[in-house]
Order: C-alpha cells, then structure tokens, then sequence
C-alpha cells in the first residue's frame, strides 16, 4: 500500500450548469412504471389466451361499458394538453394561466377517476368468485393508482410552481412528462382491457 | 432547477456530541443523526451494514439446511418449518444480501466518485431504504407465520406478498436515485466518457433494476389480489412459485451483481498504475452484464438451448440463449481480459500495488464468472440440468462473488467513509477464507447437480421431501456437506470481516490520509473521511483519471 502524502490540487470548476434533475427523475419513474404496467399487461394477455385457448370466453359476462373507457382515454390526453400548457406559460412568467392550466389538469385527473369508479359501479366485476375479477382490478387499479399519484404531483408542481418558483419551469415539465406516461399507460391499457377485451 | 440541498443535517447533530451532557444523550443524538441522515455515505453504510448481517444470518440458514440435505435419516430442523426455511435462505441470499450489498455500496462511492456534493434526492434515497427495510421484516415475519410460498396460512402469505412489494418498492426509490445521480450529478468536466468504472456500474445495475424489479412488482399485485380474494388464476399460495420464483435465481440476479464487477475494473488500473486501456470497451462489457435484466424482463429463470441434429431446435433456441447466458459471459470476460491488459501494460510502471481491496474484487469477479458460466450450462438442455441444484451452486456464486466484492469495495473507500483503512495483514487471509467459503459453497452443488440432485425454489412439501432426498444420488452427502462447509466458512469470513469493520469505525486502527491506495479518480482529491457535502470545492475534471497525472507526473491533467 502506499502511504506516502501527496498534494492533489486539481483546478476550481466553474459555476455548475443546470443538472434537469428531477425531469431525470421522472423520466426514470416512469421507465420503471412502463416496465409495470408491461408486465402486467403481459400476464393479462397470456392468462386471456390460456381461457380462449380451452374454449372459455374472455371476459366471462360483462358488457364493458366502452362510452366511459373511451372518454377517459381523450380525458387523459387532453389533460396532457394542459400540463403542457402550464410548462409554456411557467416558462413566460405568467402565474395566471400556470395556475389555470394546473387546476384544470386536476380536475381533468378527478374526472378520470371518477369515470374509472363509474365503470367499477356499472360493471360490478365480482373478485372472489370470479377469474376475470382478479385481473380486471389488478390492471385498472394499478392505472389509478398512477393517476392518483399524478394527481398529487399536480398539487405539488402547482405549490412549487406558483409558491415563488414559476421561473424555473423543470418541476412543470418533468410533470408534464408523467402525465404524457400516464396517457401512454392508459392508452395501452385501454386497447388490451376495454377493446380487445 | 435542482434539488441538491444544502444537507439539513450539515449542521450535524453529532458534531454536538462533545457538548451533551450525558453519555445517553449523545447516544439517542448520535443515533438520530444516523436514521433521519441524508448523507449518501451513510445511508449506503446503512445499507451495506443490513446486508452484511442478513448475508451472516443466510449462511448460517445455509449450515442449517445443508446438515439437513446432508443425510436422508438425519432430521434436524422441523419438518413442517424446512419449507419456510428454505424460502427464508433464498429470500436471504437475493433481497436481503446481494441486493442491498451492492445498491449500498453504489449510494455511499457513486456521488463520491462524481464530484457530487449529495446523492440525488437524498431524502427519497433514506426513504428506500426504510422501505426496503420494512418490507424484509414483514417477509421474514410472514416466512415465522408459517407464509410464503406454499405456507398454509393465508394471512401469512398476503403479509409475504405485501413485504416483497414493500422490498421491491423502497429498492426502486434507491435505484431511481443512484441512476438520476450518475446522470444528473457529475462535476464539470466529467462526461459519460469520463465516468468512473465503478460509477458507470453502478448506473447500469440501478437501470437494470429499474427495468427488472417493476415486473415482480406487477406479478406480486396479481398474486397477492388473487392469493388474497379468489386464487382462481395463479395456483394458490404453491403457485407463487411459478410466478416469481425466477426472482431468487440465476439468470435474474447476476444484475445484482453488477457493482462487483465495476468493483473489479475500477481496481486494476490502481493496483497496476496504469490508464484504463480501451475504456468503451470496459463499458460495452458492464453493460453486456446487464444484458441479464432481460431475464426478469420476460420473467423466466432458464431459456434454454437444445443441439439437435437438424439444427432446427438449435436455430429457434439459440437467440434468446445467447441473450441469457451468452452476453452477459461475454461482457464479464470483455472486463477481466481488460483487466489483464491493464496489467500487462502496467508492469514496467513498477511493482503493482497488490492490496487487500484488489484481492477481495478479483477473487470475487472469478466467482461471479464462475455463476455465469454456470448459467450459461445451466442452459444447455442436453445437459439435463435444469430442475437440480446446479442452479442454486451458480446463484451461490454470484451471490458470495458479490458480496467478497463489495467487502473489496468497504476496504477501498473506507477512507473516504469514515477515515480509517482497515488492518491489511488481517484483512488480506479473510479474501482466502471467501474465496475457499464460495467454491466450497459453490463447487459441489454443481457436482451434485449433474449426479441429478433436486433444486430449485420448493413450492410444497413435495418439493422439499424431493430436495432432502438423496438416496439415489450417488455420493451425494458428501457435496452436500462439502456445501455447507462452505456456508460455514463464508459465515466466518462475513463475521470476522464486520468485526473488523466495527473496530475500525468505532475508532481504533490506522487513520488515513487522503489516498491511502493511490487512486486515480476524483474522490481521492477530497479529505480522509469526506466530509459531509463531500468536497470543500466541485473540482473540473479534465480526464477519467484526473489524479493520474498528478501523482505520477505532479500536474495536474
């Protein structure tokens, strides 16, 4: 081992750039969200094959009731729209419409859960005695959960954001991100659980 | 905007300790320094320190189930607790060991190794910990409760489920912030190009687990809702197995391993003092490593190949094979052939520097390749050794070949982490002791395996009955106590390793200076320990080993 003392005097750097760390953050959540709901998906699809495939039907007996899961899908992106919208206008200052633009991306996440209870009542999809109930709760409770969890970055991108630090836009943005994922999620979700059932 | 802070806890309450009162009072202080801390080197010490004792505690589980495997009369353990036992050994070895090792050691170098002041996200980082933390205590409780797979309390085996997710959870959040600090966090100057071995293992095992871990998440949900309301789809509580027993095994957890490996390369070019020759070659050979994630991506623990005559089988077969088994051989070889360049080059620049920390991360890479080839035959289906305990020999491997590794990597940065170097004279024959502990663990389970020996995750007592059962195999008591010789070995090593590890971090032995090892990279610049925002300055780097010049030329580069 060498013990003897040396002087490493290595030059001062200047002053750091902007690192876009919690945009990084976020996109890394939502890769491993993605990875989620891939798999989950997966399963889904081999457990459908293996009903169809020994002449059962997929879904048993339900009617999806495909008005609501098709609104929730233009309900999700066009909430992307407005996280969009609050980012464009953070980035000019104006706290006026960051603050519309971030409460009615709240409200358009509420509707979306709201639409998803209106499917659970309407369809009444029976977990314990049913294969079907398993998977149906699993997928579309796992999607809620990830709307809910965007629903609370909102209120925390919209404290941040309008809280003294509108200039810097990065917290709007990297939710902006979520939510495109989120609408990404959903649309993948919609085609295998509500349209090819 | 960043979310580097100054560190709340920078005004650290245990720099008060010198005015408590009371010796209970600079107990409780210093000790709620240590849970609520932000400071990357702690929670990695955090980390590191959990994984050591629950590495201790599955070797000994191992001792236990190896006299039980050892001869078919001889009963021991409790029949009816063999099934949990053995779950408890293989939930031991992955998530409690293995994982937590090297995420550990990735959380208290990597930032170090960047210039950063913090780890990104501290607070999310302590939280994953905590996360991770809970969520084995809940396993390990439901695995008491008669839970786990094929446990015959349901309530105990939703609590097993909920604890892996909870696992799985507080492990992401860690992973999420080792990987956002590799890419978000680097000092001026410091391009991927520039990034430390060590540092880019690090970010390709947290991205490796971040594309990993969400799948078990998502097979855990269907699980547990199935387990927990209906167990209509997935077989029951003995079902588990098929779904997610490809978690506790090759070739899903040689992405664990990847900080050993970046371990390794990071300390051939220290102990040679030469440049790391081909360095995008040595990244290309990490990264090929993390090929395994693909693994837990399509959820299988063996694809494997089969050579027929009309090569039709073979064809089909050999894609996803070589995907499994190959590459990640592959790049493990692509990095020790690195290191033999580096050697070979490095031997007119003076006698090398062989220290207890190269010998540790060398020792420890063979055994990981050892897995690794033992996961590529593992494969071959000629060999008929899928369903035996040739598979649980190579997990061995990889799992001990990570953790002598990381104990490479403890004994490195322990200047940097709290200021000490460790005693070499008795460091050095633990390294011995590991390596005879994981071949002796290793070796004869792969003997045993090809004789026919039972593995594999047990998902009943059928399961168990036809692992403990070795009337058939011929010899087979003496692998199996040669394995768990080896368990008892590596139980010594781990023990006398942390012994000395707690000696020297409550204060005694040598104090170092600032780099004691002759490193190259920027963390060598700062203090002996870092101090807690890690630099008293951000240093420009200007080349991947900024100090090389400097100590072998004294410019800096």
């Amino acid at each position: 081992m060498n013990t003897s003392t040396a002087v490493f005097e290595l030059p001062p750097a200047p002053v750091a750039a902007p690192r876009r760390q919690l945009l990084v953050g976020t996109a890394l959540a939502c890769t491993a969200a993605t990875m989620l709901m891939g798999g989950m998906l997966a399963i889904w699809v081999l457990l459908r094959e293996r009903v169809v495939d020994s002449g059962g039907r997929f879904p048993a007996d339900y009617v999806i009731p495909e008005v609501a899961s098709n609104v929730m899908l233009m309900t999700i992106w066009a909430l992307c729209i407005f996280a969009q919208w609050a980012v464009y206008s953070g980035s000019r200052g104006d706290r006026a419409h960051t603050g519309l633009a971030l409460a009615v991306t709240a409200l358009l996440a509420i509707a979306f859960i709201n639409a998803q209870a209106f499917i659970y009542a309407d369809m009444a999809v029976e977990i314990r005695t049913d294969y079907y109930g398993v998977l149906f709760y699993a997928v579309t409770g796992t999607m809620l959960a990830i709307v809910v969890a965007g629903l609370l970055y909102t209120t925390v991108a919209a404290f941040r954001a309008l809280g003294g630090r509108l200039q810097e836009a990065e917290v709007l943005s990297a939710h902006a991100l979520y939510w495109y994922f989120a609408a990404a999620a959903y649309s993948a979700v919609w085609f295998v659980v509500y349209v090819t059932k | 905007m960043t979310t580097i802070d100054i560190r709340p806890d920078a005004a650290d309450p245990a720099a008060d300790d010198a005015h408590s009162e009371s010796a209970v009072a600079s107990f409780f202080v210093g000790t709620a320094a240590w849970v609520t801390t932000t400071d990357h080197k702690r929670i990695g010490r955090l980390y590191v320190g959990s994984g050591l004792l629950a590495l201790l505690a599955t070797t000994v589980l191992g001792v236990l189930l190896g006299l039980e495997r050892s001869d078919d009369a001889n009963a021991l353990l409790n029949a009816d607790a063999l099934l949990q036992m053995f779950q408890a050994y293989r939930v031991g070895l992955v998530f409690a060991a293995v994982i937590p090792l090297g995420l550990g050691l990735s959380i208290a170098v990597a930032p170090l190794q960047l210039g950063a002041r913090s780890i990104a996200f501290p607070r999310l980082a302590l939280t994953g910990f905590y996360g991770w933390l809970g969520g084995l205590v809940l396993t390990m409780a439901a695995l008491g409760r008669n839970g786990g797979i094929g446990g015959g309390d349901d309530q105990a085996v939703d609590l097993f489920l909920a604890g892996h997710g909870l696992m799985i959870i507080g492990l992401l959040v860690s992973a999420g912030c080792v990987a956002t600090s590799v890419l978000t966090t680097r000092a001026p100057g410091m391009t991927m190009r520039r990034v430390p071995m060590f540092a880019w293992s690090a970010l390709v095992g947290a991205l490796a687990m971040l594309l990993a871990l969400p799948v078990l998440f998502g097979a855990i949900v269907y699980l547990f809702l199935d387990h927990r309301y209906a167990q209509l789809n997935f077989g029951g509580s003995e079902g588990i197995a098929t779904w997610i027993g490809w978690a506790f095994s090759i070739p899903a957890i040689v992405v664990y391993a990847l900080p050993a490996v970046g371990m390794a390369a990071e300390m051939f070019p220290v102990t040679f003092r030469q440049r790391q020759p081909m360095r995008g070659v040595a990244f290309a050979g990490i990264a090929l490593v993390g090929v395994t994630a693909l693994a837990a991506t399509t959820q299988q623990s063996v694809l494997g190949v089969t050579f027929d005559t009309d090569g039709t089988t073979f064809i089909k077969d050999v894609v996803p094979f070589i995907l499994f088994a190959g590459l990640p051989l592959l790049g493990l070889a692509m990095v020790l052939g690195l290191g033999l360049l580096t050697a070979k080059q490095g031997m007119g620049n003076g006698k090398p520097r062989i220290s207890s920390p190269f010998v540790f991360s060398l020792l420890g890479l063979k055994m990981i390749a050892v897995g690794l080839i033992g996961n590529f035959l593992y494969g071959i289906t000629d060999l008929e050794l899928i369903g035996t305990v040739f598979e649980e020999g190579a997990t061995l491997f990889v799992v001990y070949g990570t953790a002598l590794g990381v104990m490479g990597g403890i004994l490195f940065w322990a200047p940097k982490l709290w200021g000490r170097v460790l005693p070499e004279k008795q460091v050095l024959p633990l390294a011995m002791l590991g390596l005879v502990g994981t071949l002796l663990a290793g070796a004869p389970l792969y003997v045993a395996g090809f004789l026919d020996q039972v593995g594999g995750v047990p998902a009943n007592d059928t399961d168990v009955a036809a692992m403990l059962s070795i009337g058939d195999v011929t010899s087979g008591s003496l692998w199996n106590i040669l394995s768990l010789a080896g368990h008892g070995v590596m139980a010594v090593t781990v023990l006398a390793f942390a012994g000395l590890m707690l000696r020297t971090f409550t204060g005694d032995g040598d104090t170092a200076d600032e780099n004691p090892f002759g490193g190259y990279t920027i963390e060598w610049s700062t203090s002996s320990p870092a101090p807690a925002d890690n630099y008293e300055q951000v240093v420009a780097v200007t080349s991947p080993e900024p100090l090389f010049e400097t100590a072998n030329e004294g410019s800096p580069s």
